[in-house]
């Protein structure tokens, strides 16, 4: 396979790149085949005098029903086989382990069988197949693994599906593909597959995102902070450098005075931190909209920690 | 080919009388279709300058040249929405439809001259709603998709309004032409002999006229819900926001077959020109201009095969889908076989109807892969699909349109622009084109999504490249602006009938009288008789 094809990481994915090799064959053949006859009749026919002979030809229905019926047999069976590998997409093994999916502006939510849950970061087991159920908390998103070649809108009104058995170890993007506001592009999210040993691992890991495996407990504070930063998505609406998005920039935020919407001013400390991370709309700063997430549950004391000792270096 | 048209010297053109109200209260066909050109040009290049912009940001990966995401949001919104509901869609049917059809036919004007200058009125309102709506744009992209679009604080009713109205003009449009193909042909232009223009132009007035409603529609609708707080398509409100898919695409698939089909009908008027030939198989070209009309209605779904839809469903659309590709073909083969044993010239026009065949047929192929379920699925709302529609769109219909405006250049004014810078902006365009979409077929494939400010590193080399595209290509548009624009005072007055072209309205003076015919002329043979015996 050439390099312009992504990884294939799922038992999904060689469907999808047959049918497309096959395809990209046929279309490179008519392709070349229209641009031969294109440049040669352009050389071959150009006009040398003014007075050239030209053939008077109006048609010839024998070629017409040829160029009509090879291209028609041809699509149809691209149509078959696009059809049956997209049955396979739709219809999940019955063992599939369940993973509730919460898309929202503009982060992933995962959670887990044993009650485990995740922002950003899925965990799933190399081997194992997987089935998504997926809701919106507000307007539609849409889950894409390009290595897995499966994808999903997700909506706000029913539940939606998709499944795949991941089939290489490794961290694979998740992306939002349908545009969903300010922070779209930056909805990013990773699964992790991991092997059977380290998904056991996982499994019986204290933390709730899973850092024991990822690694990440082990750093400093504020360099655990940083990861976090952009792991858990506060990147899709708080920038580094001072621009202003969808919420405050983190740019000498730590011990700035904060004017609220009911006209107080706070000063952001360590408490202040805490609880707009936990309970975002207690004390909201004014001109933002109340967006954010409630962040209780999903990340750990610890994980706050990090992320305020990562704030106090962003001077 | 046809008798009665007086060649007097002495007649008074077109574009003889000055004067405000000389324009704008004209119920001439050919000053209507030029006041369009000049609108529909101008919004063209106002989203080319957006398209730009956007391009430049996508230089690297963060955010530099926008200070939000937002602003890049607005601007993919603005290109959009202007490209699509104010350049493509009234661009070609509108301007070139109304100079080409009356003179093509043999007809002194259209059937409803008046009603034809209130359609042209009822545009301009709605670009002129739309220029308000500038100042506080829009951020939900030209779709307009629910539930998003009823939530955010952006002014989505203003740019919605403009294109409402502007709906009217495109029905008023569709059904003048209707009518005008029906009623006004010369005697002897029976059906079989109509240019293939007419035959494009008249299936694109039936879908203006079926298909324009149910978007008009649709807009109210969201409009009502986002001021009046009915719940059509916000399900907060108990809509369904996937009606607002099914309602847009209903119109907005058609639409694409609005904006393409009459660029067909260009390139079937420009090869035998410069081949010298008759027309390939014309009824396989005039009748697969219907089929395509009639089953573009019926595979708006596959825009919506990730959303959600049914097994069932989703079959029977990728199957109609596929269907739709093979009247699609047939038109390539057929102007391709026009060419051999002609005699060809390659004039600027003609450099674009041939550029033409060859980046349709990658557009028309890269909608196979998308036509095809589980591959849609992998593809769907990535740079595969931004490439796919643009090889459609400017390598179908834009380069129709450019192949149009020097083909019938002599015939608007009666002056000529410089044939060496015209091939030499072809040349940047062409070039221009590939080098910005080529290289998305590959991006979207290993997953670039569209509509994103900001992307993964790994996609910049070809956002870098595919940047460097879109310079040449805005070069070579600007090159060619210039060049049409100073040919209008050049002091080069072409031939009568430069081409030797056979069809009508070459057999008249340039410009045409304002009343094109001194005598209805009458039709003795078809337009294609190209090197008969």
């Amino acid at each position: 396979m050439t390099s312009w094809i992504p990884e294939s990481a799922s038992n999904l994915a060689s469907n999808v790149d047959n049918i497309t090799l096959f395809v990209t064959v046929l279309s490179v053949f008519f392709c070349v085949l229209i641009s031969f006859f294109l440049i040669y009749y352009s050389i071959k026919y150009r006009r040398k005098s003014e007075n050239q002979e030209t053939a008077y030809i109006t048609g010839n229905e024998l070629i017409e029903i040829i160029w009509t019926v090879i291209p028609s047999i041809l699509l149809m069976v691209i149509f078959a086989w696009g059809y049956i590998a997209f049955r396979e997409l739709k219809h999940p093994p019955a063992d599939a382990l369940e993973i509730n999916v919460i898309a929202k502006q503009w982060l992933w939510q995962f959670e887990y069988f044993n009650g485990k849950k995740s922002i950003n970061e899925m965990y799933v087991q190399k081997g194992r197949p997987v089935r998504l159920i997926m809701r919106s908390d507000d307007v539609i998103h849409s889950f894409f693994v390009p290595q897995f070649r499966v994808k999903q809108d997700v909506l706000p009104v029913n539940y939606s599906q998709l499944w795949f058995t991941p089939t290489k170890t490794g961290t694979y993007d998740i992306y939002c593909t349908e545009y969903c506001g300010a922070g779209h592009s930056k909805m990013l999210g990773k699964v992790n597959v991991l092997s059977p040993e380290a998904y056991a691992r996982w499994e019986r890991a204290d933390e709730f995102g899973g850092d024991a495996v990822a690694g990440g407990s082990d750093l400093p504070p504020a360099e655990r902070g940083e990861n976090l930063y952009s792991q858990r998505g506060c990147n899709a609406c708080h920038s580094l450098d001072g621009a202003d998005g969808v919420g405050p920039t983190f740019k000498g935020l730590f011990g700035r005075e904060e004017k609220l919407v009911d006209g107080s001013v706070v000063i952001a400390d360590e408490n202040y931190i805490k609880e707009s991370i936990y309970v975002p709309q207690a004390k909201m700063v004014a001109g933002y909209a109340p967006v954010m997430p409630a962040f209780k549950g999903i990340l750990s004391d610890d994980e706050v920690t990090a992320i305020i000792e990562f704030l106090k270096t962003q001077k | 080919m046809a008798n009665g048209i007086a060649a007097d010297s002495t007649y008074e053109s077109y574009l003889a009388k000055k004067g405000f109200t000389a324009w704008a209260l004209t119920t001439d066909h050919k000053r209507i279709g030029i006041m369009y050109l000049i609108t529909i040009s101008f919004f063209f290049l106002l989203a080319g300058v957006t398209a730009l912009l956007m391009r430049y940001e996508l230089l690297t990966p963060e955010l530099d040249f926008f200070s939000t995401t937002t602003q890049y949001n607005v601007a993919f919104t603005l290109h959009g929405s202007l490209m699509v509901f104010f350049f493509i869609v009234p661009g070609i049917a509108a301007s070139l439809g109304n100079f080409l059809i009356p003179l093509m036919i043999g007809a002194r004007d259209v059937a409803f001259p008046r009603l034809n200058l209130l359609s042209y009125w009822v545009y301009l309102v709605g670009t002129v709603i739309l220029m308000t709506a500038l100042a506080q744009p829009a951020d939900t992209g030209w779709t307009f998709y629910t539930p998003y679009s009823v939530e955010t604080g952006t002014n989505v009713i203003l740019i919605t309004l403009g294109v409402f109205v502007l709906g009217f003009s495109s029905i008023l449009t569709g059904m003048n032409f209707i009518v005008t193909v029906h009623k006004l042909r010369a005697p002897g232009m029976t059906w079989n002999r109509l240019p293939l223009f007419i035959w494009a132009s008249y299936a694109t007035a039936i879908l203006q006229l079926l298909a324009t409603p149910v978007v008009g529609i649709t807009l109210l609708l969201l409009i009502m819900e986002k001021s009046l707080d009915i719940g059509f398509f916000d399900p907060a409100k108990g809509g369904d926001p996937i009606l607002f898919q099914n309602f847009f695409w209903f119109y907005s698939h058609p639409a694409v077959y609005i904006m393409v089909i009459p660029a067909f009908g260009i390139i079937s008027e420009i090869i035998p020109v410069f081949a010298r030939k008759p027309i390939f198989g014309y009824r396989a070209i005039a009748y697969s201009s219907f089929a395509i009309a009639i089953i573009s209605f019926f595979v708006w779904l596959h825009h919506m095969f990730v959303s959600g839809i049914s097994e069932t469903a989703a079959a029977i659309f990728s199957f109609l889908t596929m269907l739709v590709a093979i009247p699609t073909a047939i038109k390539v083969f057929n102007w391709l076989a026009t060419l051999y044993k002609g005699s060809i010239e390659f004039h600027s026009s003609m450099l674009y109807a041939l550029s033409f065949i060859f980046l349709f047929t990658i557009g028309g192929l890269t909608g196979v892969f998308l036509g095809a379920l589980a591959v849609d699925v992998h593809l769907h709302d990535t740079y595969f699909v931004v490439a796919h529609m643009h090889y459609v769109m400017i390598g179908g219909t834009v380069m129709g349109f450019f192949g149009a405006l020097h083909f019938w250049y002599p015939k608007w004014f009666g002056k000529t622009f410089n044939e060496l810078t015209a091939k030499a902006s072809w040349f940047l365009v062409f070039v221009g084109f590939n080098v910005t979409f080529f290289p998305q077929f590959f991006m979207g494939y290993q997953g670039m999504p569209r509509r994103y400010a900001t992307y993964p590193e790994q996609f910049q080399s070809a956002h870098v490249l595919s940047t460097y595209g879109s310079w040449i290509l805005g070069l070579g548009i600007f090159i060619m602006t210039v060049n049409l624009i100073a040919g209008i005072f050049s002091r080069k007055v072409p031939e009568g009938n430069p081409y030797k072209s056979l069809s009508l309205e070459w057999q008249m003076p340039s410009p045409p009288p304002h009343n094109n015919f001194e005598d209805i002329p009458i039709v003795t043979d078809w337009t294609y008789a190209y090197g008969k015996k």
